[in-house]
């Protein structure tokens, strides 16, 4: 009895010392869920949904013809190259040099003088979200006191991204709801009034939500404005290739910046053209005034992208260089893309048509005039 | 301005353009200076660029055979054959990720351990090792504003820029003893009993980078022990599960005493030491919590935060992970590789030494063998070092960290030479050392 109770006594007291033990602390006790993000929240309350007839046109991944992923063959191809490479070293800070250079080409033009005299420090980036949070900081270390102007709407996404890297926002008019179209007029009257040298965000092409892109001639005069004002244009061009089926003729929004001389920010994924979603493949760019200045520029890039995550993911990157890196298979790429971007293109005609032929008494040609996904 | 506009337009040449761009206002990025170097960068590039054929780079923490070759686990090699027949298609990821965040926490905590258990924890894939103590420092920041962080005195560099940029005060705390070449266990209890209450602390539960010295079971109980008397919070930085001892559960001690003894711990996890699989960047953040309802609720931060640094993480490396994680005959193969890997280590270090043991070396050399994991503090003076880069062509890290899986049987000779020559000289120049 004496021993039964001793024992008993000593495992009551280690029980107790236990559970006092396991909540002696209760550090994170205060913690709050954090707000859900509404696209990933879209998704999941269509995942939870029963019903064999739900659609989900929510989350920006492209599809097929029966709703399916695609993995491009392209990139079937070169995943069954590098199969047997074994590399799983360390990449450079700044990530895949090939990866980079073939990434510039992409978007600064394959013959680019920029990319001859080496004004661009560039950078491998964790996908068009890591280029922007890179330049982000960036911009926060080299110019403390700016802000970013982003458009309304935008990717929601940008939000977030400068605002906790410590820069604070402002926004210009873009989408016109009456239109459904663009508000030029808004947005030249915000470049106007924005003070003297700020930072602007551009959407390339392919506008994140609105689909709604600027004409050439419009283009044109918004890089005019924004030379006059000495603002700072950074394009983020996370769909080059699907606006038009046509990965040059998607960049010309930037083409024409160059021309006009701009030294403009880029960032650059590809997540949707070439389906890397998961794999976090990205570039971030700034041109410079010279290469100098794009040496300086590029190692404090890798400066801000060490106290990240060191280096960036090599596979994306492998896959992305030997793709674009054999013309065989780029050429391969750049049909893929525009099945992708016809596909959709066709569905929105589809989509008009039918909305149209149901006699619906509201205008639906914004859904053909709007582009990419 | 306007006169510019109309210049640039008509003379649309090369020398216009360049004129308009650098009148167009501002000099962007004027003031950008080219950064330092990263430390372990400048080893690397130096040794690259260096012609001599003897030349040994024991500068960064990367495994190499005993060829001097890079290493990919054979387990690696068939979770990779197996991902190209997947259906990548079909890969749902958020579902990989849960199910590798799950096989990373019952590495660290246990199989059995209560936490993994009743789901005490909130866990998300991160950047390997440096993005989940980034993203820890991150959460720190957000919840704890006016918080710190107790470094060990020395620690991995970049432990320092990262709780930096996060905009979190950095303070160390004593843990390596010059003079003994070891713990230097009474400061270290004397910095944890001094700082304020509740003060959080970054600690290495096994093969502390860049010294290789590691608590023994008794100190690191009166630490935990310390630790609850303060309150302090216990952050782990694990990078080199396996690489200690070679047994992935003793590498994990240190850490389960601290659970035991109810901290709710914070823990990095990184993968590419252990697994080779350094560029897939994979790794893990958990923190454990009381009840799962907080564990959601953490959880849901830290993806708050990593969503706007990068979306999500990458896959790849996470799938190989969850594979051989989850397959019992990989994971089998892999622990037995991990050993393999741990003794050529510490087979080098026996070797090492006893080269310069043989060589007669007046000094000693035991704390070569008494270290552990991938590095060895040597204990060379700056000068020591610089001399063997360029007398010797030997690179290691200017703190004299040499990465002992740089060592291989046909070098170890020529290394011991070249050590006992430099403490010779610096001996006979009356260098301290």
């Amino acid at each position: 009895m004496a021993i039964r109770n001793s024992l008993s006594g000593q495992l009551l007291r280690r029980t107790s010392a236990v559970a006092e033990a396991r909540f002696m602390s209760s550090w994170f006790r205060s913690i709050e869920p954090a707000p859900k993000d509404p696209i990933l929240g879209v998704t999941e309350a269509f995942l939870a949904d029963q019903s064999p007839n739900k659609v989900n046109v929510g989350v920006g991944a492209y599809r097929d013809d029966n709703g399916k992923p695609v993995v491009l063959e392209c990139v079937r191809e070169a995943e069954r190259r590098i199969a047997g490479s074994q590399f799983m070293e360390y990449l450079p800070i700044g990530g895949s040099v090939k990866m980079v250079e073939e990434s510039l080409k992409l978007a600064y033009g394959e013959n680019s003088e920029f990319i001859k005299d080496k004004r661009i420090g560039a950078v491998q980036a964790l996908s068009g979200t890591g280029a922007c949070r890179l330049f982000a900081a960036f911009q926060h270390r080299f110019h403390p006191n700016s802000q970013i102007y982003i458009p309304v709407p935008t990717w929601a996404n940008h939000h977030n991204i400068w605002r906790d890297a410590g820069v604070p926002m402002k926004t210009f008019r873009y989408y016109h709801p009456e239109s459904r179209g663009l508000d030029f007029s808004g947005l030249m009257e915000d470049i106007k009034n924005a003070p003297d040298g700020s930072f602007f965000l551009l959407h390339a092409c392919a506008h994140n939500p609105t689909g709604v892109d600027p004409s050439e001639e419009q283009w044109r005069e918004i890089s005019s404005l924004i030379k006059v004002k000495g603002h700072f244009p950074f394009f983020d061009m996370a769909y080059q290739g699907f606006a038009s089926g046509d990965p040059a003729r998607d960049a010309k929004a930037i083409r024409i910046f160059l021309e006009d001389g701009h030294l403009i920010g880029l960032a650059q994924s590809y997540a949707k053209n070439m389906g890397l979603y998961g794999q976090r493949v990205g570039c971030l760019s700034v041109l410079c005034e010279d290469e100098k200045q794009a040496v300086a520029v590029k190692s404090q890039l890798q400066l801000l992208a060490r106290p990240m995550y060191s280096n960036p993911p090599v596979h994306g990157a492998l896959i992305v260089s030997t793709v674009l890196g054999d013309p065989e298979l780029k050429n391969l790429w750049l049909k893929e893309v525009k099945v992708m971007a016809d596909r959709i293109i066709g569905m929105r005609a589809t989509l008009r048509e039918n909305l149209e032929k149901l006699g619906s008494p509201l205008p639906w040609q914004h859904i053909t005039n709007q582009v990419s996904s | 301005m306007i006169m510019m506009m109309i210049l640039s337009r008509y003379f649309n040449s090369r020398t216009a353009r360049r004129f308009v761009s650098t009148c167009s206002g501002h000099g962007w990025w004027d003031k950008v200076r080219v950064a330092p170097k990263d430390p372990t960068v400048k080893v690397n590039e130096s040794f690259l660029a260096d012609p001599f054929p003897h030349k040994i780079n024991l500068g960064v923490g990367t495994y190499r055979d005993d060829d001097g070759k890079p290493f990919t686990p054979q387990c690696v090699g068939d979770a990779e054959a197996k991902i190209n027949r997947y259906k990548l298609e079909e890969t749902n990821s958020s579902e990989v990720s849960s199910k590798f965040v799950m096989e990373s926490v019952k590495l660290a905590y246990g199989n059995d351990s209560f936490v993994v258990r009743e789901g005490l924890y909130a866990g998300v894939p991160t950047l390997s090792g440096t993005g989940a103590c980034r993203l820890f420092a991150e959460f720190q920041r957000n919840f704890y504003p006016d918080s710190q962080i107790h470094l060990p005195d020395p620690t991995w560099p970049n432990h320092h820029n990262i709780w930096s940029q996060a905009q979190i005060p950095v303070k160390t705390f004593h843990y390596y003893d010059p003079y003994t070449k070891g713990l230097d266990f009474d400061a270290l209890i004397s910095d944890v009993k001094n700082a304020p209450d509740s003060s959080f602390f970054l600690l290495h539960p096994c093969a502390h980078n860049p010294t290789g010295i590691d608590p023994t079971e008794e100190q690191w109980r009166e630490i935990s022990y310390q630790f609850k008397v303060k309150n302090h919070f216990p952050f782990f930085d694990m990078a080199y599960q396996g690489f200690s001892s070679g047994d992935l559960d003793k590498d994990a001690a240190a850490l389960r005493i601290f659970v035991e003894d109810g901290h709710l711990v914070g823990l990095a996890q990184s993968f590419a030491k252990n697994m080779g699989l350094f560029g897939h960047k994979v790794g893990c953040l958990s923190v454990l919590t009381r009840d799962i309802k907080q564990a959601a609720a953490v959880k849901s931060q830290l993806e708050h935060i990593f969503h706007s640094m990068y979306s999500s993480p990458p896959i790849h490396g996470i799938l190989l992970v969850t594979m051989i994680l989850s397959d019992p005959t990989m994971k089998e193969q892999w622990k037995k590789e991990i050993k393999i890997m741990a003794n050529r280590i510490r087979a080098m270090r026996t070797t090492l030494r006893r080269n310069l043991e043989d060589l007669d070396s007046s000094f000693s050399w035991e704390h070569i063998t008494n270290q552990v994991g991938m590095f060895c503090f040597s204990g060379l003076t700056p000068d020591q070092v610089k001399y063997l880069e360029k007398q010797f062509h030997i690179y290691m890290s200017p703190d004299a960290r040499i990465s002992m899986a740089g060592v291989t049987p046909s070098n170890v000779n020529y290394l011991a030479n070249a050590i006992h020559q430099v403490t010779r000289i610096s001996e006979e120049t009356s260098v301290c050392m």
